[in-house]
Parts: structure tokens; C-alpha cells; sequence
């Protein structure tokens, strides 16, 4: 099956099994393209001894640490035909991920998001409210994870405002001039978790006024970091919202720069979905073997979606629990799942400060 | 000059203690008052049960040890202490700032420690045992010592660095970089203690016949996994001399992960670290990893043996390993960044041969399997006492 084909099955519709099929058989054609063509990743696999032969399962294929694309490039297309190269948002002086994306990879990208995305909006455009400032998009050379965020959820909106200005104040006069323009429609609200809780929540609850937001469908990513240290909880920052704009249906997604387009997608019963496009794999540390549901470890990312680039099996640096498979309320099939955070730190001894800082 | 700072704590000693230090008359190389103290010291020291490292260095400061260590310096009355050593000792190792300041006193000179910013209880049996003494028994060593802490301040050190004559830098090159912006007097020197590596050779013949191989085990461990295989000393690479190879590897290696899986703990990130580390040094170097059925030990074989190889090393049970005919073929490794050899089986005459016939840019040290921590006057290329101390020709 090509992924066109692949694309015209509901996202959410194939079982363990016929997803197992797709996968291993899509995974394993991935890996040997990767071998071919990139050469830093066909030497890793000789390094370990890959043999595609006797790999029967995609649980089975090595798998790299995302680290990895921030220490070297990793590439599998000629460099003219690189279309975009989408780095992640580190902080000053972090090192950040290069992933160099073909036009290929970039269109399944956003096909594959428009698809799963719809499955929880409906497909019509709506009105969206982007809760963020306009200048993160404009370097459209180097996307930051913040800004491809923006820009990929884009598609989903129409008369697109930002809520925030260049110095993350809200800009009320657009907001209201904008849900007084759509009232009475759905509109689309999207941003990065922690942005939205300090220069949108915040304001907010400091206004005399009151916004209604009741019609709105919220979502929003970038993880929880931040807001576990101002210990804010999911459901905290749920009914906070509802508190100060009426705000309800609230979707937090998972997702990394790493495996654009396949996103997964919180429920109506607050679980992560994966879907027919990708897998999440829960490892234990001690020896990588695969987690029971329900047993904590760390997280490995597949997508089919990884042609000009080798990130299609990736071992994140979060850890997730894998809660169950094909039976959720929600009625979606594949696994879902929450994900805990980042791995802790750990308190490496030894006389070079520099390994300690870095982990800092 | 400045020597109150907000951030700035004093553990042993005032801002005065230091004011006094400039004009104070250093005292001669092992000096017996000195030696007095570090064996009351060690006293206090050796009954602690608690932390072996706090014990160690207890024993290491005996008056009969450091007498030993005196033995073999033959100008002793032709030195004097340099003046002011500034010791600005690594974060993660505990009781390391002890022993940086015995080097620094038992050279004669007055000492300004500062302490890892880290709260270690280490630290703290070692600093109150010292303060203890400096206000009984031992005043008139006071105005030698003076401990202070304090996080990443440029002011500080620029203080520090304007009034010492001798600069100590522990932690590797990021810290050595830091500090580096902090000038220091024109008579000033500095020593600084660069990220290193070190490498282990075993003959596989002299292994199987060891009777007891746990010992040996034991020292690999404490050499290695005791200190996250992070340490300067810790071997990141094992080369294997002799016939019986395999077989001496294989249980070798076996003992070592039995041992490890008994008391390391490997956090998952420091998992995902070695995988990473693994690849990494997969995609530029030609190397194969030997299957293990979990994460503590982690062997990647190499087919070349180069001097970039070690830019690869990672540590928390992370090896490179090769199998050798010749001594000599370890010597492209062993760049100027290297500096223990540990070893087993191999005679020391053979050792001291390599040295002589090949002239390694790095190795600073050649010491048994188990001893790498094992800390001396001379260190790292090192020999503190006279670099901490004056010649005066007459």
C-alpha cells in the first residue's frame, strides 16, 4: 500500500493487527531506503548488525535517540532537493534538531496532520485565534518547532488573528474585534501550552472585562514542563480556562519537530490517540524490552512519514505509559496513552563538571 | 579589595583571614606543623564509617604516609611555598578539595578552597573537622586555610584570581574556560586539571589464572562504574594482550555485569545516553558493538585504532575494546588527553619499556587495575609540590 492509499482509510479505523501488518512492512522499506541512502545511518545499522531478514515485527527495528539530530545531519536526500529544514526550539545556547525535509516528506506532513486533526475539529475551516505573536512565524527559512506549530495548524483556520503582540501582551482590541466579527461560530484556537497559561490565561484573569470563548475548540502543545514547576495540573488548566473565557473543549496534543504531521491527539476522555500513521512503543530503560500497558517507560516514536530524513523509529527523552489498545470510549482504534514528562536528570558523579552542566 | 560578596559564604576562615594571607611568610615544603595538623586530621577522619571516600583520605593524610611521599623530593630546603594557592576544586567530587588543599599546604603555602557549590556531607565532616582544629590545637595554621563557597560568580573569582600567586582548576575544560576570563597576577601561575581519558590494558592469559577474579572485578568497578565512569581516571577503553582472548573476555565481562547489575544503578537517561553516545560514534567511526542482553555494559569494537577515537567516550558503562598483540599499538590512542593507564598481567618493566621506546604524547600515570583513584603528589603530569612552590638558588 503507497501512502496516498494509505491516507484515504480513516485515521483512527484499523486494528492491532492490520496496523501491525502496515506498519512493520512500511517501517521495515524505511529502514533499508535509510541504509541507502543515508550514510552515517548505514553505518550505525552495520554497526549493530541490522538484517532487515529476520525482522519480523516493527518492535523489532533499531531504534535512534532523537539527540542524535542535533549532534549531526541526518539526511537522505541529495541536499538541492531539501525543501525545508525544521529545527526545534531550544533555548540560547541549547543545540537545536535539524530535520531536512524533501517535498514529499513535507506533503505527507500535512496531509497526514490535516487528517488526523479533522477527526476531532470536523473539516470545515473555522475562524482560528492563534495564541501567540505574528513575528514567530516570519523567518520562514529556519522554522522553529513554535512556528511550524503555528504554520501546520494554520490550515485549519481562516481570518487568522494573533491574540498576542511582539512583546507577548494581549492584544485585546483584535480579540474582540475578532469574536464580535465571527460571533456565534466555532471558532479555532490554538498555542503552546505554557504561552497560553502565562501571556493569555493570566491577562485574562486580570481583566475587568470578560470574553466569552464558550464556542471555541482550543489546541494546544509543547508539553508541560513548565507548568508541572508552577504545579498546574491538565485538569487545573482545563477548568481554569473554562473559569475565565468559557473555554471547554480543550485538546492538548503530542508531537515533536522529529515526526511532524503525525501528531497525537487528546480525547474527549483526556487520552493521547496514535494513529494508523505512526506508533507510540513504551521502553524499559534497563534493557529497551517493551513495557506492559499500563507500566511506565520510555517513549519510542514510529511514522511512516520519514522519507528524506532517518527519524521514522525514534527514542524520545519522555516518559509515557501506554494505557490501552483499539478500546477507548472515544470510540478511536490504536493505542493510547499520557506521557509523564521528561526523563528526570540524573546525578552523574565522576570529576568533568562539563557532562553536569550539559544535563542542567 | 573586595572580599565580601553577597553570594560569597565563608565555611573556614574570614574575609580578614585572606586580607592576612597578602605578606604572609609561606612556609617550607612539608613542613612539621603542617604534617602535625594533616595527622591530627586524619585521626578525626579515619573513625568515619559512613563515607569510605571521607576514610580515604583520612588514611592518605597520616603523618607516616605523607613522610613517605616527602622521601622523594631531595631539594626540599632549597623551596618555599609560592604564596597564595586559589583552589577552585570540581563540583561532583566530594572530598577532591581536600586533598587539592593538602597539596597546596603541604607546599607551604597559604590556601583559599573553594568548595563544590553542591551540599555534600563529605564536605561538611571534613570542614568542621578541619575548623575544629585550627581553633584548638592548631591556630597558628589558621591564617593558611580558608574555605569558602559560593554558585558561578565572575566577580568572586576575578577577586580570587587578582590576589593569588598559584590558580588550581578542577572540573574540566568548560570550567577551566570559565574561570580563564578572570585575570591573573602577572607572577601568577596556574594549574589546571583539563578533561581527560583513561584506557586499561589486560593480558587474557594472566586473567584466567588469577585465582581470584573478583578482585580484579573489584577493581575494575571502583576504577569505573564507582564514579559513573566519569572520572578522569576511569578507563573508557580496554585492550586485551595475550592468547586466550575470547575467553577471558567473555568472562570477564560476564563478572563485570554481574557485579554491576548487583550495585549500579543506571538512571534512563543515562540509558538513552549510552545508545546515543553509541550511534553517534557508530556513524563516523568504523565500529561494531558486542550484543548484551540489557544497558549496564555497553562494548563497541573499533577496526581502526586512531587518536580521535576518544572523542567518542562516553561513560556509565560505556567501553571501547581491542584486541592487541604489541604494547605499542595502544600508542595512537593515547593522545596528549589521555592520562591513567591502569593495567593487569603486565609486568611493569614492559610498561616502563613502552614508555621509553614509543614517547606517548599522553600517560601520566601507570598504576594497577583498582588504583586509578588513588590520589599522589604527583598528578596528572604533575608534581604539585614543586609546581606549588619556589626554588631559591644560593
Amino acid at each position: 500500500m503507497n501512502y496516498s492509499e494509505l491516507l484515504e482509510i480513516p485515521p483512527f479505523s484499523l486494528d492491532k493487527r492490520e496496523k501491525e501488518r502496515i506498519l512493520t512492512e512500511k517501517l521495515k522499506q524505511l529502514t533499508q531506503k535509510h541504509i541507502e541512502s543515508c550514510a552515517a545511518y548505514r553505518n550505525m545499522m552495520r554497526a549493530v548488525g541490522y538484517d532487515g531478514d529476520k525482522i519480523k515485527n516493527y518492535y523489532d527495528l533499531p531504534f535512534i535517540p532523537v539527540s542524535l539530530f542535533k549532534e549531526m545531519e541526518l539526511c537522505s536526500v541529495d541536499k538541492s532537493e531539501v525543501f525545508k529544514t525544521m529545527t526545534s526550539s531550544g533555548t540560547t545556547g541549547q543545540a537545536v534538531s535539524r530535520i531536512f525535509l524533501d517535498r514529499t516528506t513535507a506533503g505527507n506532513q500535512q496531509k497526514t496532520l490535516v487528517k488526523i486533526v479533522t477527526d476531532f475539529t470536523g473539516a470545515a475551516r473555522m475562524p482560528m485565534l492563534i495564541i501567540d505573536n505574528p513575528s514567530v512565524i516570519k523567518n520562514r527559512a529556519m522554522f522553529s518547532a513554535r512556528g511550524a506549530g503555528i504554520l501546520g495548524f494554520s490550515i485549519f483556520g481562516a481570518d487568522k488573528t494573533y491574540a498576542l503582540d511582539d512583546d507577548m501582551n494581549i492584544d485585546l482590541e483584535a480579540v474582540e474585534a475578532f469574536l464580535e466579527k465571527h460571533k456565534g461560530k466555532k471558532i479555532l484556537l490554538f498555542g503552546f501550552t505554557f504561552m497560553i497559561w502565562q501571556h493569555f490565561y493570566k491577562k485574562l484573569l486580570q481583566l475587568d472585562r470578560k470574553i466569552d470563548l464558550s464556542n471555541g475548540i482550543l489546541i494546544h502543545g509543547g508539553g508541560w514542563k513548565k507548568l508541572v514547576s508552577e504545579a498546574v495540573s491538565q485538569e487545573e488548566f482545563k477548568q481554569r480556562l473554562t473559569d475565565v473565557c468559557g473555554l471547554w473543549d480543550i485538546h492538548d496534543y503530542y508531537g515533536m519537530v522529529e515526526q511532524t504531521g503525525c501528531v497525537y491527539m487528546q480525547c474527549e476522555c483526556g487520552r493521547l490517540h496514535a494513529s494508523i500513521f505512526s506508533d507510540v512503543i513504551t521502553r524499559r530503560a534497563k534493557d529497551f524490552s517493551v513495557c506492559e500497558n499500563g507500566e511506565a517507560g520510555i517513549i519510542e516514536v514510529v511514522s511512516m512519514l520519514p522519507e528524506s530524513y532517518p527519524g521514522h523509529c525514534l527514542l524520545t527523552e519522555d516518559e509515557g505509559v501506554i494505557l490501552g489498545e483499539d478500546d477507548c470510549p472515544c470510540g478511536r482504534k490504536g493505542k493510547y496513552f499520557k506521557v509523564n514528562g521528561r526523563l528526570k536528570n540524573a546525578e552523574i558523579r565522576g570529576c568533568s563538571d562539563t557532562y553536569a552542566a550539559k544535563f542542567q | 579589595m573586595q572580599l565580601n560578596f553577597n553570594e560569597l559564604k565563608y565555611l573556614v576562615g574570614t574575609p580578614e583571614t585572606i586580607e592576612k594571607m597578602q605578606g604572609l611568610r609561606p612556609l617550607r615544603p612539608f613542613d612539621g606543623r603542617v604534617l602535625s595538623f594533616f595527622d591530627s586530621l586524619s585521626v578525626k577522619l579515619r573513625k568515619n564509617r559512613d563515607f569510605s571516600d571521607v576514610a580515604t583520605f583520612g588514611f592518605w593524610c597520616r603523618k607516616a604516609a605523607l613522610l613517605q611521599q616527602k622521601e622523594s623530593y631531595d631539594d626540599i630546603s632549597e623551596r618555599l611555598g609560592r604564596g597564595i594557592v586559589f583552589h577552585s576544586t570540581p563540583s561532583n567530587v566530594p572530598v577532591n578539595f581536600a586533598f587539592s588543599l593538602a597539596a597546596g599546604l603541604l607546599a607551604g603555602n597559604a590556601n583559599i578552597v573553594r568548595l563544590p557549590a553542591k551540599d555534600f556531607e563529605q564536605v561538611e565532616i571534613i570542614t568542621s573537622a578541619v575548623k575544629e582544629l585550627l581553633s584548638s590545637e592548631y591556630t597558628d595554621i589558621a591564617p593558611y586555610i580558608c574555605f569558602v563557597k559560593y554558585a558561578s560568580n565572575s566577580g568572586i573569582n576575578d577577586a580570587f584570581s587578582s590576589l593569588c600567586d598559584v590558580r588550581v582548576i578542577w572540573g574540566g575544560d568548560a570550567t577551566i574556560a570559565r574561570m580563564r576570563r578572570s585575570p591573573l597576577g602577572a607572577r601568577a601561575k596556574e594549574i589546571t586539571f583539563a578533561d581527560r581519558f583513561s584506557a586499561l590494558v589486560i593480558n587474557a592469559d594472566a586473567y584466567l589464572e588469577q585465582e581470584n577474579k573478583n578482585t580484579v572485578i573489584q577493581g575494575f568497578y571502583n576504577d569505573t562504574y564507582y564514579s559513573d565512569q566519569n572520572a578522569c581516571t576511569s578507563p573508557r577503553i580496554v585492550f586485551w594482550t595475550g592468547r586466550a582472548k575470547e575467553e577471558a573476555k567473555n568472562d570477564f565481562w560476564q563478572r563485570v555485569h554481574d557485579m554491576a547489575k548487583e550495585r549500579y544503578t543506571l538512571a534512563p537517561v543515562q540509558s538513552v545516553g549510552k545508545l546515543a553516545a553509541m550511534y553517534r560514534a557508530a556513524a563516523e567511526k568504523d565500529i561494531s558493538v558486542e550484543k548484551s542482553g540489557d544497558m549496564l555494559v555497553m562494548r563497541l569494537v573499533p577496526a581502526k585504532l586512531d587518536g580521535a577515537l576518544m572523542e567518542y567516550k562516553y561513560n556509565s558503562g560505556f567501553f571501547f575494546e581491542k584486541d592487541i598483540d604489541e604494547l605499542e599499538e595502544m600508542i595512537p590512542v593515547c593522545t596528549n588527553r589521555c592520562q591513567t593507564l591502569t593495567y593487569f598481567g603486565i609486568e611493569k618493566q614492559a610498561l616502563s619499556e613502552l614508555i621509553e621506546n614509543s614517547h606517548p604524547c599522553g600517560i601520566d600515570r601507570i598504576v594497577p587495575i583498582g588504583r586509578s583513584m588513588d590520589f599522589s603528589l604527583k598528578w596528572d603530569g604533575y608534581d604539585l609540590i614543586r609546581e606549588m612552590s619556589r626554588l631559591i638558588e644560593i
